[in-house]
């Protein structure tokens, strides 16, 4: 049944493809386009892991086909690190521990990207509101919320973070 | 959890998208997939054909027409959120919609997918009930309106034909000054509420109520008006007093059960959300129960 | 001296990868020639399978083959998945078999497996496999399941009653005889899920060549699902690894081994391409274990001061329709009860039940919950009866920190006498006390009342058998390249054991923390390990690898100092460098003295040189290693609609020395997140036929952001005395007291109504029922 020709923007990079109409894109991004880090969790649009950027606004990847993607960008966790270096918000994460396993964390960072580039000086409880669409089993919330509000402040001009590079971690 | 296999079809106009429909066979709309697609990742919805509507332009846009709010039906419920047309003359609506899921599936989730899905605890239906919105619906037969009483017909069903879409809704425009409350009480925050209860009130000179309007959701099949709770309230002074006595009458919904919450619960909770919406709703029109 | 790690808060070694999406979950692997698999479940509790039908969907196109049980290889075929933990208490041990014969006994059970190159086509196959199926009755709920004439949860076994055991010491009847206050309580907590946000997942692959099977699996314990799997193939054990890569969070249930894992691995070898199973999340919810479900009739003595004299009772544990983990869990929860208190003389009668549900293994906290659920819940009934403030009635009754170690006068699951190593239980609720405000609390109550605001807290204490047995692995390596390269059967699901390790090693062998390459979850990288549970990698990895960074610390100053022509009391070890400390302060990089262990081809080695810098430490704990701790819970309730909001969370908490108090805090605060979800929110309900309810995470409530307060956190270290390291368990200790601070909190809120509540998830409609039931809206609405 249907197969569709399908030219999506990821990252930046324009990926034309025929695929399958039923294919989701959270699949299309992990097994077209080998972009693993868009995670999935449940499937049914409840847990935010598989949460990307289509055309600047959140979307859960699992409740979209690829082929309504058609002709959109996509932004996915890949694109949050520019030349190595984690971003501002993704460094928060690691100095405020806002990851544990680190299965959830793709879709909270997509999620507070679009938070604090809509809201520049969000209060604790927006940001908590703003995550109630991403469920984390590991970390209480505790260390992402304040990642997210280190983050804000850093962006807004206060104490600049150390960069790590986004390599390391020796496995 | 992979959808069976369907056809895609993105039409571009509305007499397209009505042509597929009435022809292809086993065919679904697809608005903004909220709803739908967790049913097909399910398998619980396996179709042939889906049409997707978000490429139709004539289903989009809000505006002012006769003293009515017109909405497009593939209008995002984040783009209504946002909308000052939507804050200005229906701020219920602006209300309602902070409660509907997360910013997520607002941002892909539409004003008629969700009236088509018709969820009972859904809060965008609630809405229309309270509005007495008009709904604009879509085929190949035409256009035809239909008031939100008669659209409504019970557990998740409608007054929608199979070839048949919402093109747009209508919802009157409230005298300036006139207040609302919604309130529903949900597990988590997003979630569908377990009951609800929208109201709006016109309060006139010597705070006496000349128009009243309370839909409670999530406590019968669809979402029900209050009607005795609202002639208890028009004509008469409010206050505090009559607010409790009006609301008593959402305890009279027929309430549904599942294994989120029992019937009497249910009810419990349309009687006391529905205190707390009419005393915002008092509040905003300047009345202080 | 390198730099100071342990006792840091380092930054994790983790999480540049996972921050930037370059983890490796199993999901994220790829082989050429790879094949999807989908498992065909059964939809009944309780049936026998007349036939399977596959033909049609064997037919379909991008199908390679379905498997039933008769097509697995022997012994699979037919042999039960080893029990790993015996106990004479256990009638029947029965396991599942790999894919079930003919008889089905909980809803989702494996009956066959699809095999397609996508699981998309595997999915559209599994619905054509036609499965003829006899329903049978079956048990959906343990009470029952107890009664004569109940259904059997297996057609062949006489009783549901699978294990019986008493555990008891004191003369107890003696104790209630004399008591001068008796109270008795009646209390249930619910089934609830470990829920990872990554689902099970297995790869499997065959190389033909080297006749090497290597299976990647989402598991806390990779080295016992390879034994087991060779057992299941009748396989070499060395001709198999097993690898934990990237794994999206344990709690528990990714511990066992499952059907799953036997199945892929042989359809992999019988096909000769690599097959990959990636569980969905309503697979998980009918067949990955769960937990808590018990019933507990408890009573308690008291003297006229509320000073215990006895606890006895009865416990109902709901096992589901196997036993993987043998009676473990309500094992741990019948010696969890006495915790920090001095109780004389105990008694509890524990039955355990097999009924037509997936079976129950430990999550989070592991039977614990439900036993301090139990005592904080008595406790609080004699401080109300008593008219005595609740913490008062525990300060009355803990044991002193000078009775340390302490005897409690029963066995715990290591076979061992159950003695506390340390602690100081009045001091961990005196800090959790003064950090919550307590004092102030009445105060603050009464302000909220005055407001109209229902506000409430309540008190939870806990002791909990941690760092469990029998032992952990760690090799230290050093390498010619001058990387330190360390490998552990320790697993990592996110508790940062990568980091912790890391620290402990650098510190030892005085190399830089980002030196160290460590090899984690994989059997082919040393020869024995056990995994993750009981809160145990820090103490048994922890302190392998403290034993053997020592030993090459010692291996690489006596080569550094024989190099160096020093003696061996003049060389510092510092970022990778032996450094002499006197005369010109000559040094060699590790890599040097690593090339040198190893030696010139057919030049024998010094005397007294091992070959290489390395060592190998297998560290195994004398018994378990008993954290403590202290939970305040203050909570406001919306009496109208029974909503529940916590507003503050403190936690009081002893894991002994704390290697990293970054990731302890979050491991705190992440089991309190788990507690609350246990105390409000999360219950996988069923129907009286066993049919699961709760199949989404729509249905099944998981915590959000706006229910988990960040908790205020005290350490109260108390160095445990029998390991190196004085360490003591961290993973679970979050969520054992959260339910028993929490309902009772929500019962202090509503005191002016006089509302008790002794289940869990207590949910808002309970309390709305409670508060009808007690005339309380009469009273409002007449007001």
């Amino acid at each position: 049944m249907g197969k569709q020709a399908t030219r999506i923007t990821v990252n930046g990079k324009s990926h034309a493809r025929v695929v399958e109409a039923r294919l989701t894109l959270a699949d299309f991004l992990r097994h077209e386009l080998g972009l693993t880090g868009t995670h999935l969790g449940c499937e049914h649009g409840v847990c935010g892991a598989c949460t990307v950027l289509v055309d600047g606004h959140t979307a859960r990847s699992c409740l979209m086909f690829a082929v309504q993607a058609n002709g959109s960008e996509v932004t996915t966790v890949e694109g949050l690190a520019a030349d190595g270096e984690l971003s501002v918000l993704q460094q928060a994460f690691m100095d405020n521990h806002g990851l544990q396993c680190g299965f959830c964390t793709p879709g909270m960072l997509i999620t507070l990207t679009e938070l604090l580039r809509d809201n520049a000086e969000p209060s604790e409880a927006e940001v908590r509101e703003a995550l109630t669409g991403n469920l984390c089993r590991c970390t209480g919330y505790a260390g992402i919320v304040k990642a997210a509000l280190d983050a804000a402040q850093r962006l807004r001009g206060g104490t600049p973070s150390q960069p790590s590079p986004a390599s390391g971690g020796g496995r | 959890m992979k959808p069976a296999p369907f056809d895609y079809h993105a039409p571009r106009h509305l007499k397209e998208a009505a042509e597929l429909l009435a022809t292809l066979p086993n065919v679904k709309i697809l608005a903004g997939g909220q709803s739908l697609v967790p049913m097909m990742n399910f398998r619980y919805v396996i179709v042939d054909h889906l049409v997707d509507l978000g490429h139709v332009d004539d289903l989009r846009g809000i505006a002012v027409i006769d003293g009515r709010l017109r909405i497009g039906a593939m209008m995002r419920q984040r783009d209504l959120e946002t909308s000052p047309e939507v804050a200005r003359h229906c701020p219920l609506l602006a209300e309602a919609l902070r409660h509907v899921g997360h910013r997520q599936t607002r941002n892909r989730g539409t004003i008629g997918g969700s009236l088509a899905h018709a969820d009972p605890a859904a809060e965008l239906p609630a809405v229309c009930a309270a509005y007495d919105a008009v709904l604009h619906l879509a085929s190949i037969r035409g256009l035809r309106s239909v008031p939100f009483r008669e659209f409504s017909l019970g557990f998740m069903t409608t007054a929608l034909a199979p070839d048949e879409m919402i093109a747009a809704i209508e919802l009157p425009i409230w005298r300036s000054g006139h207040g609302h409350g919604f309130h529903e009480f949900a597990r988590r925050h997003g979630d569908f509420a377990l009951a609800g209860a929208a109201a709006l009130l016109d309060i006139g000179a010597g705070n006496v109520v000349r128009g009243a309007a309370l839909a409670v959701f999530g406590v019968a099949e669809q979402p029900v008006r209050v009607d005795a709770a609202e002639a208890a309230l028009t004509g008469k002074a409010i206050g505090s007093t009559a607010i409790q006595n009006a609301a008593a009458a959402a305890w009279l919904v027929e309430p549904i059960s599942d294994i989120h919450a029992g019937g009497d619960y249910r009810r419990h909770l349309a009687q006391v959300l529905s205190v707390r919406a009419l005393t915002d709703a008092a509040r905003r029109a300047g009345v202080d129960g | 001296m390198g730099a100071k790690h342990f006792g840091a808060r380092v930054k994790r070694l983790e999480d540049p990868a996972l921050l930037s999406g370059r983890g490796r979950f199993v999901d994220d692997l790829k082989l050429p020639g790879l094949l999807h698999a989908c498992f065909v479940r059964s939809p009944h509790a309780h049936a026998m399978v007349r036939d399977i039908d596959s033909g049609a969907a064997t037919a379909m196109p991008g199908v390679h083959t379905v498997l039933t049980a008769n097509d697995l290889p022997e012994p699979m075929r037919r042999m039960p998945i080893p029990m790993l933990t015996p106990n004479p208490a256990i009638a029947t041990p029965r396991t599942q078999t790999a894919l079930a014969g003919d008889e089905v006994c909980y809803v989702g059970q494996p009956i066959a497996v699809v095999i397609a190159d996508s699981r998309y086509l595997a999915e559209d196959a599994a619905a054509a496999v036609v499965v003829d199926y006899d329903v049978l009755a079956a048990v959906g709920d343990c009470r029952v399941g107890i009664r004569d004439g109940a259904p059997r949860a297996h057609s062949d076994l006489a009783s549901n009653v699978i294990a019986r055991f008493p555990l008891a010491y004191g003369d107890v009847d003696a104790a209630f005889t004399n008591a001068a206050h008796v109270f008795e309580e009646v209390l249930w907590q619910h089934r609830g899920g470990g829920m990872a946000l990554e689902t099970r997942a297995v790869l499997a692959s065959h190389d033909p060549v080297a006749d090497t099977l290597t299976v990647w699996s989402g598991t806390q314990t990779p080295h016992l699902g390879r034994g087991t799997l060779a057992d299941l193939l009748d396989r070499n054990l060395e001709s198999i690894r097993m690898i934990a890569p990237d794994v999206g969070g344990g709690f528990g249930p990714k511990a066992i081994f499952y059907p799953e894992e036997a199945v892929i691995p042989a359809t992999a070898l019988k096909l000769g391409r690599p097959v990959k199973w990636i569980e969905d999340r309503r697979e998980h919810f009918l067949s990955a274990t769960q937990e808590r479900d018990q019933y507990w009739d408890m009573a308690i003595a008291v003297d006229a001061g509320g000073k215990i004299l006895g606890v006895r009772g009865r416990m109902l544990h709901d096992s589901g329709a196997f036993v993987p983990w043998g009676v473990i869990m309500p094992y741990i929860a019948a010696v969890t009860v006495p915790g920090p208190y001095v109780v004389p003389a105990y008694h509890l009668e524990t039955v355990v039940v097999l009924t037509n549900k997936v079976p129950t293994t430990p999550v989070r906290g592991a039977g614990r919950p439900q036993a301090v659920f139990a005592m904080e819940r008595l406790l609080d009934r004699v401080a109300r009866e008593l008219s005595l403030d609740r913490a008062e009635v525990r300060r009355r009754n803990f044991i002193q920190p000078e009775q340390m170690p302490y005897a409690v006068g029963l066995l715990f699951r290591d076979g061992k006498p159950l003695i506390y190593d340390s602690g100081d239980y009045p001091k961990g609720q005196d800090e959790a006390l003064r950090l919550a405000g307590y004092e102030g609390f009445r105060e603050r109550q009464r302000v909220a009342l005055e407001q109209g605001r229902l506000i409430g807290i309540g008190i939870g204490n806990y002791v909990e058998g941690t760092g469990l047995g029998p032992f952990e692995g760690v090799t230290v390596r050093v390498l010619p390249s001058g990387k330190v390269a360390v490998a552990t059967g320790a697993t990592n699901q996110g508790q940062g054991t990568r980091t912790t390790l890391s620290q402990i090693v650098a510190e030892q062998v005085g190399c830089r923390i980002e030196d160290i390459v460590m090899t984690i979850g994989d059997t082919g990288a040393i020869a024995q390990g056990v995994g993750a549970f009981a809160s145990r990698q820090a103490v048994n990895a922890g302190c392998s690898a403290q034993l053997a960074g020592e030993a090459v610390r010692k291996q690489i100053i006596a080569l550094a100092a024989r190099t160096l022509g020093v003696n061996e009391d003049d060389i510092d070890l510092e970022d990778g460098k032996a450094v002499a400390t006197t005369g010109n302060k000559p040094m060699v990089p590790f890599g040097e003295l690593a090339r040198l262990a190893q030696g010139i081809p057919g030049v024998s080695l010094p005397a007294g040189q091992a070959a290489g810098l390395e060592h190998t430490a297998y560290y195994t704990p004398p018994q378990a290693a008993y954290c403590s701790g202290t939970h305040v819970a203050e909570v406001e309730v919306d009496h109208m609609t029974g909503g529940v909001k916590v507003l503050n969370y403190t936690v009081a908490h002893d894991s002994g020395r704390v290697i990293n108090p970054l990731i302890v805090d979050g491991q705190v605060q992440g089991g309190v997140a788990h507690g609350i979800g246990n105390a409000l929110l999360e219950w996988m309900q069923y129907d009286d036929n066993a049919q699961p309810l709760t199949t989404t995470f729509a249905d099944y409530l998981l915590p959000m952001a706006t229910d988990v307060p960040t908790c205020a956190i005290a350490h109260v270290e108390t160095v445990n005395p029998l390991n190196p390291l004085g360490v003591k368990g961290a993973g679970e200790g979050g969520t054992i007291p959260a339910p028993a601070a929490i309902i009772a909190a929500i019962e202090d809120a509503l005191s002016p109504f006089n509302v008790h509540f002794a289940e869990t998830p207590l949910t808002p409609e309970r309390i709305v029922a409670a508060l009808r039931a007690a005339g309380a809206y009469e009273r409002l609405f007449a007001a």
